[in-house]
């Protein structure tokens, strides 16, 4: 039973991949629309959208398109790392927001 | 204080009947001869992250220039795939309650644990149980006369013993090196004042029960939180000076301290501390004396969270382990992205394709 799947397969592209279809398994919006809108940020991608194709397929869809035949894997590859630094950023700017203690603290009853 | 005020492009604005520019337009290629690719100098320049209220349950904070999807993904990943411990499976000897077996099952599992997730690890379903991935707990509690009862009493508190199965009858069973791993803070519920079941004399409970670490996606009772929520940074902008006379009617059709009212001038003016209390009612475009005065709109980018602890982390951890579990699922993506990359160059064709 417990076969492994494939975290990322290609369900479509072009031979150069300029064009293509990402299937990740195990995903949703979470990921699927903070992915799209990173990829979307990049200039060289033509097209960027994703689709949680059915609530009882743990999956989600990417479709990149990429300007000057450049390949839409490395777009990918770049945009996670983007992503993982801005999640970097966000955290260390809420830990020294917490540090500096400049709010108010309050006894909540439970 | 004057209110804040906003770039045009990042407000949403809020008409009487309909809202306009809700998504974001920052992307390349949409506004000729700006460049909006991405920029980490700038990003961190414009991110803001502010702490506003800290309480033992919950937390406020402000998430400034950053989009709704990422935002977005953290709420969704505070919500649903934060790691707790529940109690997953119980094994009923004994249950002469009314409360029939699975109910009671079920209201045990949703109790809160005060059980540090990151000190165990995640049982797959094919795994055994070790002192490591399952936690053992257990209740027993009978309920009998007390005979001390005074006579005539009608209340079930003196006339009975043991009448109530609480969250504190949840007793832990120390298993393996748990007793030394946990010293610090030994396992139980949060809350012991949780009622499970009610029992009168002759009725009992005697049960184990394995609490297993989980996430929300799988079952809501793994939630960390009680709620996890954002909504947007209003913004008021008086275009029109407002009458006098009509200053307190138009304070009123805002939340209170909203709207300042000059004591000696009467003049009105948007409070920028209280303005991100307000509800955005529009009930101020409701007047037409008002209508044209006043526009009312959110901040596209400005993210107010609220997030509510229940269960083993503090409400200031939260957002952090939500944080760790996003990176860690973009780790797992970027090295399945580059192993299917080296596979394409190694191959020296094109990838192999899966059936669409």
């Amino acid at each position: 039973m417990a076969e492994t799947v494939e975290k990322i397969k290609l369900l479509r592209g072009s031979p150069d991949l300029s064009l293509a279809t990402y299937q990740i398994h195990d995903e949703s919006h979470t990921i699927g629309n903070s992915l799209r809108w990173m990829l979307m940020k990049n200039p060289k991608v033509e097209f960027c959208g994703y689709s949680a194709p059915h609530p009882s397929e743990n999956v989600i869809n990417v479709r990149i398109q990429m300007y000057d035949n450049l390949s839409s894997l490395d777009a990918l590859i770049t945009a996670l790392g983007d992503l993982d630094t801005v999640c970097e950023t966000i955290e260390e700017e809420y830990l020294t927001s917490l540090r500096k203690g400049k709010f108010e603290t309050w006894e909540e009853k439970s | 204080m004057p209110a804040q005020t906003f770039d045009d492009r990042r407000l949403v604005g809020v008409l009487a009947e309909r809202i306009t520019n809700v998504s974001s337009r920052d992307f390349p290629g949409h506004f000729p001869d700006e460049d909006h690719s991405w920029n980490l100098a700038k990003f961190k320049k414009n991110l803001k992250v502010q702490v506003q209220r800290l309480s033992n349950r919950s937390v406020d904070f402000d998430i400034v220039g950053v989009d709704s999807s990422i935002a977005n993904a953290f709420r969704r990943i505070m919500l649903a795939e934060v790691p707790t411990v529940c109690i997953d499976q119980a094994y009923i000897w004994n249950n002469t309650t009314v409360i029939v077996d699975e109910v009671l099952a079920h209201r045990i599992g949703l109790v809160p644990l005060n059980i540090d997730p990151s000190k165990m690890i995640m049982r797959n379903p094919s795994d055994n149980p070790t002192d490591r991935n399952t936690m053992v707990f257990s209740i027993e509690l009978a309920c009998e006369r007390n005979p001390k009862a005074p006579k005539g009493s009608t209340k079930p508190d003196e006339l009975y013993i043991n009448h109530e199965l609480r969250s504190s009858h949840i007793t832990w069973v120390p298993q393996g090196e748990q007793l030394e791993a946990f010293a610090s803070l030994s396992p139980a519920p949060t809350n012991p004042n949780i009622v499970l079941a009610k029992l009168r004399p002759g009725q009992e409970v005697k049960m184990e029960l394995h609490a297993v670490k989980g996430v929300a996606k799988d079952h809501a009772k793994f939630s960390p939180v009680a709620t996890a929520s954002y909504r947007l940074l209003p913004h008021i902008k008086i275009t029109k000076p407002i009458p006098s006379h009509l200053a307190e009617k138009f304070q009123k059709c805002f939340s209170p301290g909203v709207i300042k009212i000059d004591p000696r001038t009467k003049a009105v003016s948007v409070d920028e501390q209280g303005v991100r209390n307000d509800s955005v009612s529009r009930e101020v475009l409701r007047h037409p004396e008002f209508a044209d005065s006043v526009q009312l709109s959110r901040v596209r980018d400005y993210f107010l969270f609220n997030v509510e602890s229940e269960g083993p982390y503090e409400p200031e951890r939260i957002l952090p382990e939500a944080i760790k579990v996003m990176r860690e699922k973009l780790a797992i993506i970027k090295q399945a992205a580059e192993a299917l990359r080296d596979k394409s160059t190694s191959l020296d064709s094109d990838v192999v394709m899966a059936d669409a």
